[in-house]
């Protein structure tokens, strides 16, 4: 199909497109947050590594 | 050393709940009177016409009877937690299921079965037909008794939560909706004509199944709750 | 048979080195098949007859319905090893599990919802899917409160994992009481989300993408899961290694 009917979808586009749109925005937001949840996770456990170290010596 | 027999055991429980209830009488009336409030709101948010409130009549009594037996529900291992009886029942070598039990039978009896005397006088008040209490009083029977199993295991994960309350009914609440949709279109049915045998039944087996299930899934709960 | 390779996987800082490795594989794989699987929904599949190209929002509908039942049943057992055999990681697999399954229900309901209104008229409809959806986005919203309610992580584990159990029984119950409710009143012509006889044509993009949301499922929960790992650790020995 072409770029115009590709983009109208049969006249159904102002569904098609949002649907599509809100599963890449879920798809994107749990991305971002896996990958926050693990850093942040990182970043506590170095420190809670360096204050024991810290108060080992 | 003699071990007291479990049943033993839980009717005491069960009598000592009752025994202090009694003591405190307007705290077991206030699901009522709530449930009185809450019924009473429907008609002054919708429509004095009885036959309009009818159609939603057996949706309303249920609902309402269920949030008001969740209320009463939070308060229901607190204080025992709290004064450290529930840590000697976990340490007292009967099984804690039963005792546990015994305690929801009591909280039952305090709550769920005025809901139950009381569901008709509300019911007609928004224009329950006199046909259909006795489906009426049977589901909610059942349904009341399931509620106070699922909010017994939900006041036994939340008994150490501050203000769990909120807490309780969002955890407690989508586990009902199965009791409510049985239920309340029981008497719908019974309502309209057609039988609500097949819906009284489904509703009967939740019930054994929570009855079965259920204490073991709130001492399992009671015991995280309680242990340190 | 000996169960060393079990223990040994459900030792933290193996597990935390192995889902290191996984992730990327699941991750690139996930985003290629979603990739084709987007393309082909969109552009190779045939139109439907009666629903045109407006069907071709089943390719994440039912994906994410179907995403969000698995996840919940995964959470359910990680939760319950969890408990029984008291195994950490477990927990932390459970925990992991919770707002990836949360955000696939709300898509499943939104999706559901678009989907309704060019179908049937109406933002919402209360047919047996969404229903069920709606309920379980009840249970996922449930456990992830009632975890964040403890401050002791042991407790919140347990708690949970309890609440889980409780919840896995009882979604075969909900999803039969509503299949039982929708089908008391027949309504006029309530056309659900189902649609006649699909050729092998349509199915296969949506065979491509729960392939990918499976995968992608994957790399989240290795991702997660390392972090959750990271947090029950206390021993720093192997920490100091890791990070």
């Amino acid at each position: 199909m072409d770029l115009q009917h590709f983009l109208a979808m049969g006249g159904y586009a102002k569904f098609v497109w949002p649907a599509y749109g809100l599963t890449a925005a879920v798809l994107l937001w749990n991305w971002w947050a896996a990958r926050r949840t693990e850093s942040e996770a990182q970043v506590a456990a170095r420190r809670r590594l360096e204050l024991a170290q810290e108060s080992r010596s | 050393m003699m071990r007291t027999p479990t049943s033993e055991a839980a009717r005491l429980v069960f009598t000592r709940d009752l025994t202090l209830a009694w003591r405190r009488w307007d705290e077991v009336a206030q699901p009522l009177i709530f449930y009185v409030v809450v019924t009473t709101m429907f008609p002054l948010a919708t429509t004095p016409d009885m036959s309009q409130l009818r159609l939603i009549s057996s949706g309303v009594v249920w609902v309402a009877a269920l949030l008001s037996s969740l209320l009463a529900l939070e308060s229901l291992f607190r204080a025992d937690v709290e004064d450290g009886t529930m840590e000697q029942w976990v340490l007292s070598g009967q099984p804690l299921g039963w005792l546990l039990l015994a305690k929801v039978a009591a909280h039952w009896v305090l709550t769920g079965l005025p809901l139950v005397i009381m569901s008709p006088i509300v019911g007609t008040g928004l224009g329950l037909p006199t046909s259909a209490w006795g489906i009426l009083m049977v589901s909610l029977l059942l349904g009341t008794g399931t509620l106070s199993v699922l909010g017994g295991i939900g006041a036994a994960l939340t008994v150490g939560v501050r203000r769990g309350s909120v807490l309780l009914s969002l955890l407690v609440l989508p586990l009902a909706m199965p009791l409510l949709i049985f239920g309340a279109r029981a008497v719908g049915m019974q309502m309209d004509g057609d039988s609500p045998l097949g819906a009284l039944q489904l509703l009967a087996a939740i019930f054994f199944m929570a009855l079965s299930l259920g204490p073991i899934a709130m001492s399992a709960a009671i015991r995280i709750s309680v242990e340190n | 048979m000996t169960w060393t390779w079990f223990h040994k996987l459900a030792s933290p800082p193996h597990a935390y080195r192995i889902l290191g490795r996984l992730a990327p594989w699941f991750g690139w794989t996930a985003l290629a098949l979603i990739l084709v699987a987007t393309w082909w929904g969109l552009v190779k599949a045939p139109a439907d007859y009666q629903q045109g190209d407006g069907f071709r929002i089943l390719y994440v509908h039912a994906p994410s319905a179907w995403m969000s039942m698995f996840t919940y049943v995964v959470m359910a057992i990680a939760a319950g090893v969890g408990l029984i055999w008291r195994i950490k990681l477990a927990h932390g697999a459970a925990a992991a599990c919770a707002p990836i399954g949360a955000s696939f229900t709300f898509l499943a309901l939104a999706t559901g919802s678009i989907w309704g209104k060019p179908m049937w008229g109406t933002w919402w409809v209360w047919d047996a899917r969404l229903t069920s959806e709606l309920l379980l986005l009840f249970l996922y919203l449930g456990y992830m409160a009632l975890r964040a309610s403890f401050d002791d992580p042991q407790r919140a584990d347990r708690a949970s994992a309890v609440l889980a159990l409780v919840g896995v029984i009882n979604v075969p119950i909900i999803h039969y009481s509503v299949k039982w409710w929708t089908t008391l009143h027949q309504p006029a012509s309530v056309t659900k989300l189902g649609r006649p006889s699909i050729e092998l044509a349509m199915l296969i993009p949506l065979f491509i993408m729960i392939a990918g949301f499976q995968l992608y499922f994957g790399w989240a929960v290795s991702r997660r899961l390392r972090g959750e790992i990271l947090r029950r650790e206390r021993n720093a020995a192997w920490l100091r290694e890791a990070a």
